[in-house]
Order: C-alpha cells, then structure tokens, then sequence
C-alpha cells in the first residue's frame, strides 16, 4: 500500500544520483546503542561498526572475514615475527600522514585505558616487541609463533597518535581526538541518537560515492522497518524476521543476506558429575552426569531436526549447523555433516548408554540475544522429550542469563558464538580452563579433551595460513566428532535496502557504509 | 517555612541514601556487568582486568560506600560502557525528555479542558459520548501499540512526519530544544502526542466531572437567574471551580509523563533520558542506572517542595509548620 506514494520520491533519488548530484547522503539504521567513540575502550559490536567508518585497522577483513591487506600488507619473515608495510600516503582526517609511530601507539593504547571492560588487550598481548623499522615498516615479535594475529590486529583500530595521546572519552566524543584513516570523519556523534559523517577527502581507498552519511540508532524492530518504509532512511542492519516477507514482495526495496559467523549450539555440562538441573524422571539426582558419555551427546544432536528448526522456527533464517564456525568462516570442515535428524537411532544410543527411560533436563536460553532464541530452545525441548530426555526450558534476559552460565547454574546451556576463526572459537569455547595461556573462558560444558587442545594450539601456532587452515579444520571436525557442543544452526543475517542500492553483506555482521554502492 | 523546607531536606537524603542502598543491591543481584560487557573473544586475564578497573572486585559494601563517598562531593560515578560521567550521560539526555514531556502536557492541557467542558456541557449529545468514548480508549490502548499505528498511519502510508528521531535542535540559554524549528515541530508532534493521550484522556474526564458538578450548584444556578449569559457563568463560575483539580493532578502527573515517556521514547527513537535508562539496565551500567533514579527522585523532591510552598501560599487554609497546628 505504501509502496505507491513514495515510488516516485525513489525515482527522484535515482535520477539525482545518475545526474552525479554532490550533495548525496546515506542515511543507515543500525539496530544497537553506539556507547562511545573511543575505540579502545569497549569491544562491543555496535561500537566498532561505528568507529571503523572513522578508523582503519592494520589488518581489514574481507566480506567472509578473511584478513586481506588495507593500510598495510604483511609478511613473516620468520614465525616469530610479522612485519607489516604501511601504505604511503594515508592521510589522517587533518590530513597529516599516518606513520608507524601511530601504529605502534594504537597497539599499545589499550593497556592504557582506566574504568574501562576494554576488551582489546587479549588481541595486543601476544605481541612482546614493537620494532620500528622507519616510517613505513614496523615489525611486531610474538613470545611463540602465533598465527591468529592478522585476525586479532583486524579488531584494534588505528588513531592518531598526535589526537589521542592525552584524549579523554569526551575528547572522542566531541570528535577533537576521533582522527582516523577510515572512510568518514566524526561530524556529530550524539549518543542513543545518530552519527553524523562526512566523507574524508583524502580516504586511501578511493572516492566515495556519499558525502554524507548519518547513522541512526534504532533499537526497535519495528520502528527500524518503519523508518525505512517510509523512507526517513536508506537502508537497515538486522531485518526483524517478522518484516523480511513483506519487504522481499516490496519492489521499492531489497534485500541482502549471508550466512552469519554465528553459531548456535547447546553446552551440556560434561565436566561435572552431578549438572544442575540433570535429573531422574522422577526428580531423583542421577547416580553419574549421562552428558560424559560420548553416545549421551550424539543421541542428543540425533534427536534435533535441524532444517526443521531452520525453516519453521527461524523463518529459513539459518542453515543446518555442524561446525563450530559457519561455511565461509577460516577452519569450518566442508566434510562434516550435520547429524541427520533420526530419533529411533537416538533412543538406541540412549538404551546402549543405559538410559532406555531416558531422563529430565533443564536447558537454559536467553530471550532477547539471537533471533528467536527462545522458540528455538523449546523446540528442542520438545524434540529432546520425543527421545525420552523430558526436558524443561528456563528463558531468562541476558544480563541475568550470562551471570547465571559463568557461574555454572545450568546444565544445558544455549549460546551463540561469532568468530573469525574455528581454531580461535575453540580456545573459547571447549579448551580446558586456563587462564595463564587465556584458554577456554566460555567453557561453560566443562568439556576436557587434551588431545583436541593440543591440536587448537597447534593450529593457532601456525603461521602459514595454508598450514592453519588445514589444521584449525582438523580440529573443528574432532570436536564434532565428539561432540564437544551440540550445534544448532548458522544464523542468516539480512539488510534491507531501498532500491538502487546493493550492499556485499558481511558474515561478520558489520554494516559499513563504504560496502554500499549506488546500483 | 524554613523548618518545613530543611525538614522536608533530611527526609530527601534519607530516601537518596535508601533508594540508593536498595537500587545498588537490585543491581548486583541480577547480574555482574562484566558478563554483558566484556568482549566474548577476552581471555581470564582481560575479564579479570576489566573486573578490577571497574571496581567491581571489591566487596558491593566498599562499592557501595566509594559510591556514597563519590556522590557527597558530587561525583556519581563513571558509566561503564560510555567513558564518560554518569551524571553528564543523563544532564546530555534530560532536555529531550523535559520537552516532550512538556509539549505532551501542553497537548493534553490544551485539548483536554476544551473537550472535557464540552463533554461536561452536553453530556448527552452524540459529541459528548463520542468524546467520553474516545476517552475510553486514551485511558485502554497500550501506548507501544498507539505509536506504531501512528507510525504506521503518518509516516509509512501518507509520509506526512518522519517517523524516528529528534529533529533539528538550536540552542537556548545553552540547552538543546527542538521546537523553534519546523523540522523538529515534525519529528515532535507524533511522540509528544503518543505521550499526551492518557494525561488527555484524564483531563477530559476530570474537567467533564468537575464541569458537571459545578453546573448542578446553586451559585451556577443563581448566575444564570441573574440573566448572565453562558459563557459568562462558564469563564468566571465553572472553570474556575473546574481548574483547581485540574491543576493539582497536571502537575502531579507531569512526573508520571517523565516516567512514560520511556515506552514513548523506545518507540519513536526519541534520545532521552528513558530511553538511557532501558539500554543501561540491558548491560547492567550500574552508575548510569543508580544516578539516573537519584536525579529523577531529586527531582520529584523538589517538585513537591514547590508545589507544597505554593499552596501556603495560594491557600491560607493550607499549613506547614504541621505541629501546634
């Protein structure tokens, strides 16, 4: 219906940008709450989407979140050391020239940061020495061979050594110490409402096709959606599923979509002997925790019709999950195949487990972090009693749900999980605890497997990303194998976008300005 | 007076200091900020870092008592997502939030008393039943749902207002507002209305209520046997009678708007202070919410005590002084 009155007013826009109009602005919906413009001082997602319109980092990423040279370009010259060279001529927004020495004061800034949750300096630790070879060569020397460093680097935004040496978070906000290399410069950053841009004339990467852009923040699905229709803005980030079919039918307007980086998976605490919440059917605590038993798990991953889950819960918004990273994400095991749905086969493996009348579970979810994360844990309630596992589900907001996991209240958990690397999820997520080599900080299963830690570490100390790769695969279809998580599904991410506009949409579920281009 | 007024002080600092003890405590127990904040890739020496940068491996009494001692020297803490002063967070946000309150109440005033009189005058005619039964529904739909119909309507079918966002603002007497401007009267008018219906539905019933009561009395009566003409008896006899009422619950609830104006705010993307206080409660920002709740009962406080102070002196029957009395 609305589709009429504003056709013509599309048009218009088309014909102004054909006619190579200066003054052309794009204006975005981003779906979260920009806190600050510092960019060391939270790694939060929708601080980072805004701040890399402002800032380059050393090591960009690719549509599929691959490293790909941006500022720099690299080589190891031995694995214990990577030498980057800067491009010559990136300018700063004041147009001074960005050297080594503001590389090198941006790697070592986020140490220096009071009453901040940072979130930076697990990605600058591994680097011991700083080398300044002149003013476009710097070399960085890792204690061990350490091959996730171009992916850690891609997350560490480069400012202006000059603007951000005694800069405070005001000073960012205000825009004096918010210099960068990045393809917009800060105009106004008015905080819970827009960012104000404007193209940076002297961007290395090319001229851009707006000089203005503003991005506003919109929390709310259905006002994001309304904005759009009636044409208050351009495009949006993070399409509420309920809106996707009526935009898609929508000709003024269309879509993007990807398979995300996230992962949606069960952790089944397999480390203790009695999980809470893993009980009898009649209320009775279990003699010994039945997820230790490798054909517990597998019975429980047989149990999940997962394209069911994938088309009717998620509205076809994911793919069958059977890696702990997605398809286009460094280390995901093209060979290994999601468990096919076959409840007769799960209740065997129970039986041969020793569960013939199975048992009763709590799993535990949040409400308000993926998409539909809820329905999806009662689904596979549902599908879990079906094999004899009666299973009860406890949905909780996440400031309340992350507290509980790391405090190990659950016995089933559901999580999601983005990364740029299986090897690096791994450490995360199934590596023994250790917190002197920053292994296994979301282990919430309690899974131990030496021989697959092993393999993590070797993986991550590769410095031939050929070698990685081959060797992070290794590892993600071990811990398939062994079922190390229960995994779910790869979410899709979608933007939507008035016509005449395309955007290459990015597995890491960034929305960059400069990845949008006048069709 | 003075009694009253220095009384009427210790009794706030009692309610901070609870209110604060309480909202602290509320806080803790639902959850630790580093689990929402933290960068999911950090490693045990990060999550242990952040911990201790914020404060929060201290014991919550020793939390709770460097933020006591902060808050005597004017110091509400630091926010923990947003690098900057909690209390400034708020004062940046609260100029959004007192105007659309206000242009709220000005709406629900300016609509309210016309159609109340009329409602009140001819009770029984189709315009006055239509009033009360719209009435109804300013007082029964929910606001979220009010708004995106609005949305709905204005922005996505006839594209006559924006339908997100503040407008252009200009600064007066060094605080941003938003309605000296045409593009900011747009981006207000929908919000501003969304808030204002239920005080308008409120203000219909009461001034019909008061407007019927008053016509019964024999004073009105009297007036008009004198030969007055209506609209006479209406200005000097009813409404004056009318507006007493009318005027204690405006500004009342003119609190209660702030505190709505949060649904109103989510809604249409409006930057104030509510919608600060929802995104500071998603992650736990202890400081941004704690303060927050100090300003808002700081300022019901001193509401109170203007409003208390002007009745003494608008109405001789009214005492403070209280004891003796």
């Amino acid at each position: 219906m609305g589709s009429f009155s504003w056709r013509p007013g599309v048009l218009a826009g088309l014909f102004f940008l054909a006619a190579g109009a200066a003054a052309a602005e794009l204006r975005i919906g981003l779906s979260a709450d920009v806190t600050t413009m510092d960019p060391h001082f939270v790694a939060a997602q929708p601080n980072l989407t805004a701040q890399q319109h402002v800032f380059d980092s050393l090591v960009r990423t690719d549509e599929r979140s691959r490293p790909v040279p941006g500022i720099a370009t690299w080589r190891t010259p031995d694995p214990l050391t990577w030498e980057f060279t800067l491009r010559k001529g990136v300018k700063f927004h004041d147009g001074s020239e960005l050297t080594t020495g503001d590389v090198v004061f941006s790697l070592e800034r986020p140490f220096t940061i009071t009453g901040s949750p940072g979130g930076f300096q697990t990605y600058v630790r591994p680097i011991v020495a700083k080398e300044i070879v002149d003013r476009y060569t710097v070399r960085l020397k890792t204690a061990a061979p350490y091959g996730a460093l171009l992916q850690d680097l891609a997350e560490v935004m480069i400012v202006s050594k000059q603007a951000a040496a005694k800069a405070t978070g005001e000073d960012f906000d205000k825009g004096r110490a918010a210099v960068g290399t990045g393809p917009y410069r800060l105009v106004r950053f008015a905080r819970g409402d827009r960012i104000e841009l404007a193209r940076h004339e002297k961007y290395w990467g090319g001229r851009l096709p707006w000089d203005r852009l503003t991005l506003l923040i919109l929390p709310a699905d259905p006002v994001r959606t309304a904005a759009l229709l009636s044409g208050q803005i351009d495009a949006i980030e993070h399409v509420p599923t309920a809106d996707i079919a009526r935009l898609r039918k929508n000709t003024a307007f269309r879509l993007e979509q990807t398979v995300s980086w996230r992962t949606i998976f069960l952790h089944v605490d397999q480390g203790r002997d009695r999980p809470p919440g893993v009980l009898s059917k009649a209320g009775k605590p279990l003699d010994r925790n039945p997820f230790k038993d490798l054909r517990v798990r597998q019975a429980m991953s047989k149990a999940i019709n997962r394209p069911a889950i994938a088309e009717r819960v998620m509205e076809g918004l994911a793919l069958p999950a059977a890696n702990v990273v997605s398809p286009s994400v460094f280390g995901h095991d093209p060979a290994v195949k999601p468990d096919a749905y076959d409840p007769g086969g799960a209740k065997k493996l129970l039986a041969e487990a020793g569960y013939p009348d199975g048992f009763a579970v709590t799993l535990a979810t949040p409400n308000n972090r993926y998409i539909n994360d809820e329905q999806v844990a009662q689904t596979v309630a549902q599908m879990f009693s079906r094999i004899g596992i009666a299973t009860k589900v406890e949905a909780m907001p996440l400031s309340v749900y992350f507290g509980r996991a790391r405090n190990k209240d659950f016995g089933v958990a559901l999580l999601g999980w983005g990364s740029r690397a299986a090897d690096l999820s791994l450490r995360s997520l199934t590596a023994i605890p250790d917190a002197e080599k920053g292994y296994g900080a979301w282990n919430w299963g309690g899974y131990a497997n030496p021989g697959l830690d092993e393999m993590v570490a070797q993986s991550l100390g590769t410095v031939d990303p050929v070698k990685r790769e081959a060797l992070a695969r290794g590892a993600s279809a071990l811990a398939a194998r062994e079922v190390a998580i229960i995994p779910l599904h790869y979410q899709v991410v979608t933007w939507a976008m008035r016509k005449g506009l395309t955007y290459s949409a990015r597995t890491d579920e960034f929305t960059f300005a400069h990845h949008f281009k006048p069709q | 007076m003075l009694s009253f007024a220095l009384r009427r002080l210790l009794q706030s600092v009692i309610v901070l200091l609870i209110m604060s003890g309480l909202v602290f405590a509320g806080v803790y127990a639902i959850g630790n900020p580093i689990d929402i904040l933290i960068n999911p890739q950090a490693d045990q020496a990060e999550i242990a870092a952040a911990t201790k940068a914020l404060g929060l491996d201290q014991p919550l009494w020793r939390q709770y008592w460097n933020f006591i001692a902060g808050a005597f020297a004017g110091d509400l803490g630091r926010s923990f997502a947003a690098n900057t002063p909690a209390a400034a967070l708020i004062f940046e946000r609260m100029p959004a939030t007192i105007e659309l309150a206000l242009a709220a109440m000005v709406m629900a005033v300016a609509l309210g008393i016309p159609l109340g009189l009329v409602a009140g005058l001819k009770a029984e005619s189709w315009i006055g039943r239509t009033i009360m039964a719209g009435s109804i529904l300013g007082f029964s739909l929910p606001t979220f749902w009010v708004g995106l119909m609005l949305i709905m309507v204005f922005s996505v079918w006839l594209g006559w207002l924006p339908p997100t966002g503040r407008g252009q603002v200009v600064m007066v007497l060094g605080l941003p507002v938003s309605f000296l401007t045409r593009d900011g009267l747009l981006h207000l008018f929908m919000p501003a209305l969304n808030l204002a219906l239920f005080q308008l539905s409120l203000l219909i019933r009461l001034t019909r209520a008061g407007t019927r009561e008053a016509l019964a009395q024999d004073y009105v009566r009297f007036a008009r046997a004198k030969g007055l003409s209506m609209s006479h008896v209406l200005r000097v006899h009813v409404l004056k009678n009318v507006l007493i009422p009318v005027v204690t619950v405006t500004g009342l609830e003119f609190g209660s708007l702030i505190a709505f104006a949060i649904v109103t705010e989510t809604i249409f993307a409006w930057p104030g202070m509510g919608k600060l206080l929802i995104d500071s409660i998603n992650v736990l920002d202890r400081p941004v919410i704690v303060a927050y709740l100090l300003i808002i009962v700081l300022l019901f406080v001193v509401i109170n005590l203007i409003v208390d102070l002007a009745y003494t002196a608008l109405d001789p029957r009214v005492r403070l002084a209280g004891r003796g009395a």
